[in-house]
């Protein structure tokens, strides 16, 4: 899930008419120091990064004067806090605190409904306090169709004991973040501490807001990158990864690099999965021969072949692996042909040379292991291709046995086409930007026209000349009518005279390449 | 008997236009789903598969019959007013196929299912499958597939990953166990039926004997049947397989909803608790047909 920093959490509050300590952003010690300065009189120094606890991390410091501010920016940016490296303070005006309480919007699996906490103990370890004072603890499910109505509110800060203004107040705050929880699409929205000032009013001193992955295309103002949790900022191949699945609306396609700077021998698979639970007993039977995983891939949901080819060319890029391992449910619904062609394309184009082992079981997964094989001889790894009666665990086995006895072939050369130039080159463009090529002078001689009959959507046809060409409009071809099922490639390298060509951007990748393989 | 689906049932697909909808109406006809209608705003009157296509649900209604279940293959973000169309014109069942959908669609279509007493599985479900009778969504993918893989036996599936839900079935069905209904229960965080609310179907339905359930790490779903065998509203066994056992905590496996949050749904939590209520729980995926048969052996099956 896309979790805000804690300053955007407290744009989101103070629009919210929650009031927030005065402060803002700095990316920069000098911007501390200037953010200070116009602030006046003692700041706090907060480091923006995805972890709990940053006060015992050093990650929360008191500053009296803007040039104390300034160091503690210095020491805070670019510490590593956990597994993220601090880019980002917070330097906001210090506040008196007289008393603090917790308030939360989470949503409740099991009731389908959003619930609200309001504590009137908070601060840190709110889950043991909740434990040790259930009295002091109130929630209540709310309904989204009236949202949070005021009187449920304020009842609900009745109910820890708390009446009058104060009661008055913080139950404006409650409405207000609940509203902004269900405007935003938040998993999760917690006010901690909500604090009572010496003054008596109200501030929301910290905050956590998570929004949901699956809302996040509403709210393109958050400018979040990535809507997937990590761990950890996400690397460079990740995010070229997101944009494959941004761009790509059919299947999904999942990535996470689980290693970096390993070297080959060090025994780090790259792994390819097909589905949330059989990508997890697949990664378990990988697991149990021994190996790590540079990636956990999922591409499933009836993927087109252009994205399968685009996750394959990224897992290859993450690493010099020492295997390559594609399995999932082993039961697919979706045609696994499409995947087979995916793989194919990929490592024809990279020459694989670590063993490949993929478990295609499912839908036409016969025709599916056929078309992986005829990778053998034509790359210098082995590859072989699985069905649904073949185990994950015997599949880990055969990639286990091929990397330990590992032979590679001196590969057949490519078959140089013959191109004559005439006539030319018939082109047109798909989906996600790729370009279709057939050189007509090779299909000239070409007798099998591979390329007609294994179309997924029948959109080719012979001309009189028995050259193929689309018999629907560029345009049509272009907004999808073309599945990107790469028959007329890799059917036509195969099974036909090699004159078709598909070109399928990966942005990114390329550059990422160059840089980490010079 | 099965539950959720067979042949009395009449169905509509939305959607049944894109590119989904034509390939999945295609596979529940040829599987002896009843598809009585479909709907697409703006393209009534055209036909897929021989399928009448309606602009609105109360049209379809009006003109093709009642409605007993609609199937969804509809996009994420237009999800939401599709359902509430749907829940609206007097559907009581609806199979959401899609993933992606944000988390408070999914309560706002919930809450207006609640107030019409109708019920949805998924979002982010493969589907739902009665062997021989009728399927709903996309399990089998194609109906040739979906009939030399499952066939009908005494044991209710109930799964949370997709693929998984077809595995589980097929690897028993190899074994020589058939299956009363599968049911994807959808591979999100808040979903309309999940484990629970289908095995208290199952626990209904009288030819099923025995619930095999694939559960994950994350959410409470296991731990709430736990408590249901514990209460004694299930009485029926359940034999349990929990993936996810190697994921590290705070992260995330794919679309399976698979989180780890702070003690709650984690892999030891859901197999000793599922245990200690006299459930069943392989340690190994493959070790859940034979299980099943000691099971269902010892009920002299």
């Amino acid at each position: 899930m896309a979790r805000l920093h804690e300053y955007q959490g407290k744009q989101l509050l103070k629009q919210a008419k929650i009031p927030v300590p005065k402060g803002r952003a700095a990316r920069t010690p000098q911007e501390a120091r200037q953010i200070a300065e116009e602030l006046g009189g003692e700041v706090m120094v907060k480091a923006q990064a995805w972890v709990t606890g940053r006060a015992g991390l050093g990650g929360i410091k008191k500053a009296s004067n803007p040039a104390q501010a300034e160091e503690a920016a210095q020491h805070m940016l670019g510490l590593k806090v956990k597994n993220f490296v601090v880019e980002e303070v917070l330097v906001e005006q210090r506040i008196e605190i007289a008393r603090e309480f917790y308030a939360g919007v989470i949503i409740d699996d099991a009731a389908q409904q959003p619930l609200i906490m309001f504590s009137s103990i908070g601060g840190t370890g709110i889950e043991e306090i909740a434990l040790a004072h259930p009295d002091r603890v109130a929630r209540m499910h709310v309904d989204v169709g009236t949202g949070l109505l005021d009187f449920q509110a304020r009842d609900l800060v009745r109910r820890t004991g708390i009446g009058g203004s104060l009661q008055l107040a913080l139950g404006n705050v409650l409405v207000g973040l609940f509203n902004l929880a269900q405007q935003y699409d938040a998993r999760a929205a917690e006010i901690n501490p909500l604090v009572q000032l010496t003054d008596g009013s109200l501030m929301a001193a910290d905050c956590r807001i998570t929004v949901d992955d699956y809302g996040v295309f509403r709210h393109k103002d958050l400018g979040i990158e990535i809507a997937r949790e990590y761990d950890r900022p996400p690397t460079r191949l990740e995010k070229i990864a997101y944009d494959v699945e941004a761009g790509d609306y059919r299947g999904t396609f999942y990535f996470i690099q689980m290693a970096e700077d390993f070297a080959r021998g060090d025994g780090y698979v790259g792994f390819h999965g097909a589905g949330g639970g059989g990508s997890m007993m697949s990664m378990d039977a990988v697991l149990r021969q021994g190996y790590k995983l540079a990636t956990f891939v999922d591409t499933s949901g009836n993927p087109a072949a252009s994205k399968v080819y685009r996750a394959a060319r990224i897992v290859m890029a993450s690493g010099p692996v020492d295997g390559y391992f594609g399995s999932g449910s082993g039961v697919a619904s979706q045609e696994q042909f499409h995947s087979a062609r995916g793989f194919v394309k990929a490592f024809l184009e990279e020459q694989i040379d670590v063993p490949v082992v993929i478990r295609l079981g499912g839908n036409s997964e016969d025709r599916a292991v056929e078309i992986l094989e005829w990778l053998n001889g034509w790359v210098p790894a082995p590859v072989e291709g699985y069905r649904k009666d073949d185990s994950p665990d015997y599949c880990a086995e055969r990639l286990h046995t091929l990397i330990r006895d590992r032979t590679l072939i001196e590969p057949r050369p490519r078959p140089e086409p013959l191109h004559t130039g005439e006539p030319g080159l018939y082109q047109f463009e798909t989906v996600t930007g790729g370009t279709i090529t057939y050189d007509h002078s090779i299909c000239l001689n070409c007798s099998t026209k591979v390329c007609v009959k294994e179309c997924a959507r029948q959109i080719l046809s012979l001309t009189d000349e028995g050259l193929p060409e689309l018999n629907i409009s560029r345009e049509e071809a272009q907004k999808g009518r073309c599945v990107e099922c790469l028959a007329c490639e890799v059917d036509c390298f195969f099974k036909g005279a090699g004159g078709g060509r598909i070109v399928l951007p990966i942005p990114g990748l390329p550059e990422y390449l160059q840089e980490t393989r010079s | 008997m099965s539950i959720l689906i067979d042949q009395t049932k009449r169905v509509l697909v939305q959607g049944i236009t894109g590119r989904e909808g034509m390939a999945r109406t295609k596979l529940m006809r040829e599987y002896g789903t009843n598809v009585v209608a479909g709907v697409t705003p703006g393209k009534g009157g055209q036909e897929v598969e021989g399928v009448p296509v309606f602009d609105t649900i109360q049209e379809a209604w009006e003109n093709a019959g009642p409605i007993d279940v609609s199937v969804l293959f509809i996009p994420a973000p237009i999800v939401k007013p599709a359902a509430l169309e749907a829940i609206a014109a007097g559907v009581r069942l609806l199979v959401i196929v899609p993933d992606r959908v944000p988390i408070w669609d999914v309560l706002a279509i919930s809450k207006a299912a609640k107030e019409a007493d109708a019920r949805f599985v998924g979002p982010n479900t493969l589907g739902v499958l009665s062997p021989d009778k009728g399927v709903l969504g996309m399990i089998g993918g194609r109906a040739a597939s979906a009939r030399s893989w499952f066939f009908p036996g005494p044991v209710g599936v109930t799964s949370r990953s997709g693929g998984m839900t077809s595995s589980t079935a097929y690897y028993l069905a190899q074994a020589g166990i058939g299956a009363t209904t599968l049911v994807h229960v959808g591979g999100d965080a808040v979903v309309g039926l999940p484990h629970p609310e289908v095995i208290k179907l199952f626990q209904q339905d009288p030819d099923t004997k025995a619930i095999v359930m694939f559960g994950e790490i994350g959410g409470s779903q296991e731990e709430r049947v736990a408590d249901l065998i514990e209460s004694g509203e299930v009485t029926k066994p359940v034999i349990a397989y929990i993936g996810g056992k190697a994921a590290k905590s705070g992260t995330r496996f794919s679309h399976a909803g698979a989180i780890i949050e702070g003690g709650r749904g984690t892999y030891e939590g859901k197999v000793d608790r599922l245990r200690s209520v006299g459930a069943t729980v392989v340690d190994a995926f493959g070790d859940l047909p034979a299980a099943t048969k000691a099971i269902l052996a010892g009920l002299g099956l």
